[in-house]
């Protein structure tokens, strides 16, 4: 099969490799139809996430047609159209009885803090992503959601990570009515974040980040003010003068180990790795959130040592709240939201790219160029596939 | 974005206190609520997906044993931190070589110990190294401009790219100035 594959920092490629098999009773294999890059992706791309082994395929979010089902396996069957959340989980242990799929202590041999995630090195799981055109899905019958007849394929393969994570970060900042809502980062998951905020009743939502584009679309998708960093002395400052000086309600982290605007904190992050990625946004958070307000983070770190101000978190009073996003949980909720047109998830998807292209797609998406928000991979046999059918209605 | 003005249409059938502090707070007119599609649409707790809990009988129809283990093939390191082979594991890409050696190092530590990741950064770099060995070792010279998404940088960066261009080109000119220089003296 044709994949992705990891080379080094900077440098991916499309490959053939073997197809996978099935490993366990509960797997499933699906032929992607389409993947996205995530901005956690980049992470990785960049060389960020320790035990990113050379050869790896990423892609944690995914969408596909059900291939093959291991002898276990009694719900799925071939021929199933699934959405997969990123998020590898068994459903019944300690931490998924609790709903909390994305800390699954039966997916992952090779770090106790975080579960199995498709695609995401070896710190979470090492397991293969979907940015191929097969793709091993353990405990299919679990995991994976039928999409429903009426939901389009886009929209679904932004249910595997980039809504529901920004819907928990906005769940996460316990939003109440008419709250400040200051979100970090205007990449997917933050415009997704903007826009459930409005969902909880926000009564003032507002993006910083310093990509003008970015700024551009996250106004005019999330009907937000934008504030973008670079054009301000001082972050904290100016949400503290724009909320009368309390400062905000809630502070939503959705930016992660690669922020800009410290020059310190970039040094010591990403560039000597020093620290776990530069704690930017995460300083941002805490000092513009005001006295007893909530702090959200949904931005990836690396597992290593931070530099965060916890000092001021506890004088502050403040409630924070970080997972990885439990995806299954929020699925039949942000079904029904599409449903309704109260969100269009698809529109962010601004680049469709054959896979055979991964190592410009990477590129693109990671330089931010030609405007892009959201990059999806579509296999050369998902290609073939439309094109069959295609001939076929003809 | 339009918004209501503090004079006439101001909504208060959501009731006062937080809401009027907010606008109070901010000293700007709240903002057109019937503009935005779905606002307030989980405004009610009951309608969000809730924070985690416990459920009886459980919101996923799985099973509640242990999930099968799945047969071992390949060396799958095991941290030290939950020292029992999970059910389920990725198989791909086995530790191997200096960097597999390095790796096997760092799981002798805890991830709560910073020697950890660092050897596993570094286990990383060498991993690097030994994926252009392995492809020139079956005849592939990789493409590594390609790799890095030159076509893209071409396409969409013309101006960024001539610059990293220029950077490179006096880096390697002074680079080779100062080794000239020292073999003439």
């Amino acid at each position: 099969m044709l994949a992705m594959n990891y080379r080094g920092p900077y440098r991916v490629r499309a490959d053939h490799k073997p197809d996978p098999v099935i490993e366990h009773p509960g797997d499933a294999i699906v032929r992607v139809t389409r993947s996205c890059i995530c901005g956690s992706d980049l992470h990785l791309y960049h060389g960020l996430v320790p035990d990113t082994r050379v050869g790896t395929t990423f892609g944690h979010e995914f969408v596909g047609i059900v291939e093959e089902v291991g002898s276990g396996v009694t719900k799925l069957k071939v021929g199933d159209h699934v959405l997969v959340p990123f998020n590898v989980f068994c459903g019944s242990c300690f931490f998924c009885q609790r709903e909390l799929y994305g800390n699954c202590h039966n997916t992952n041999p090779q770090a106790s803090a975080v579960g199995g995630i498709y695609g995401y090195s070896h710190t979470a799981g090492g397991y293969d992503g979907g940015q191929a055109e097969f793709v091993r899905v353990p405990m299919a019958d679990v995991g994976p959601t039928v999409i429903p007849a009426d939901l389009h394929e886009d929209d679904a393969v932004l249910l595997t990570d980039a809504l529901p994570t920004g819907y928990q970060a906005a769940e996460m900042g316990d939003i109440a009515e008419g709250d400040t809502v200051v979100v970090f980062g205007a990449g997917p998951v933050g415009i997704f974040a903007a826009k459930s905020a409005w969902l909880m009743g926000a009564g003032r939502v507002i993006v910083v980040d310093h990509v003008e584009y970015r700024l551009d679309f996250v106004r005019r998708y999330a009907q937000c003010e934008v504030i973008n960093f670079r054009e301000v002395d001082d972050m904290a400052l100016h949400i503290k003068k724009m909320t009368d000086w309390l400062g905000a309600d809630v502070c939503i982290d959705a930016v992660g180990c690669e922020a800009a605007g410290n020059a310190m904190q970039t040094i010591a992050g990403p560039y000597t790795m020093l620290q776990a990625g530069s704690a930017t946004a995460l300083h941002w958070c805490i000092n513009s959130v005001r006295k007893g307000g909530n702090v959200s983070i949904v931005g990836v770190y690396g597992p290593t040592f931070n530099a965060v101000p916890i000092g001021n978190a506890l004088n502050k009073g403040l409630t924070l709240r970080m997972n990885q996003a439990s995806v299954k949980r929020h699925l039949p909720r942000l079904i029904e939201h599409i449903q309704a047109g109260r969100i269009d998830p698809k529109q962010i998807i601004t680049h469709r790219v054959p896979l055979e292209e991964v190592a410009d797609a990477y590129h693109i998406f990671s330089s931010k160029l030609d405007n892009c928000i959201k990059t999806v991979l579509i296999p050369p046999s998902a290609r073939q596939t439309r094109a069959v059918a295609a001939t076929a209605l003809n | 974005m339009s918004h209501h003005t503090h004079e006439h249409g101001h909504d208060h059938e959501h009731g006062h206190g937080r809401n009027d502090l907010a606008v109070f707070q901010h000293g700007r007119p709240p903002v057109d609520r019937s503009a935005i599609q779905g606002w307030g649409a989980d405004l009610d707790r009951k309608n969000r997906p809730a924070y985690p809990m416990e459920r009886m009988p459980q919101r996923l129809d799985a099973p509640l044993t242990q999930p099968d283990q799945q047969p071992q093939h390949v060396e799958v390191l095991v941290s030290p931190e939950r020292p029992h082979m999970t059910p389920l594991f990725g198989s791909p890409q086995p530790p191997s070589g200096l960097s597999g050696m390095l790796r096997r190092a760092a799981f002798r530590s805890t991830e709560n110990d910073v020697r950890h990741w660092l050897l596993l950064l570094l286990a990383d770099r060498v991993n690097v190294v030994e994926g252009l060995a392995e492809d020139l070792a079956r005849g592939h010279v990789p493409n590594i401009f390609a790799e890095m998404g030159i076509k893209a940088e071409w396409e969409h960066n013309r101006v960024g790219l001539a610059k990293k261009v220029a950077v490179a080109a006096a880096v390697a000119g002074v680079g080779y100035y100062l080794l000239k220089r020292r073999s003439e003296r």
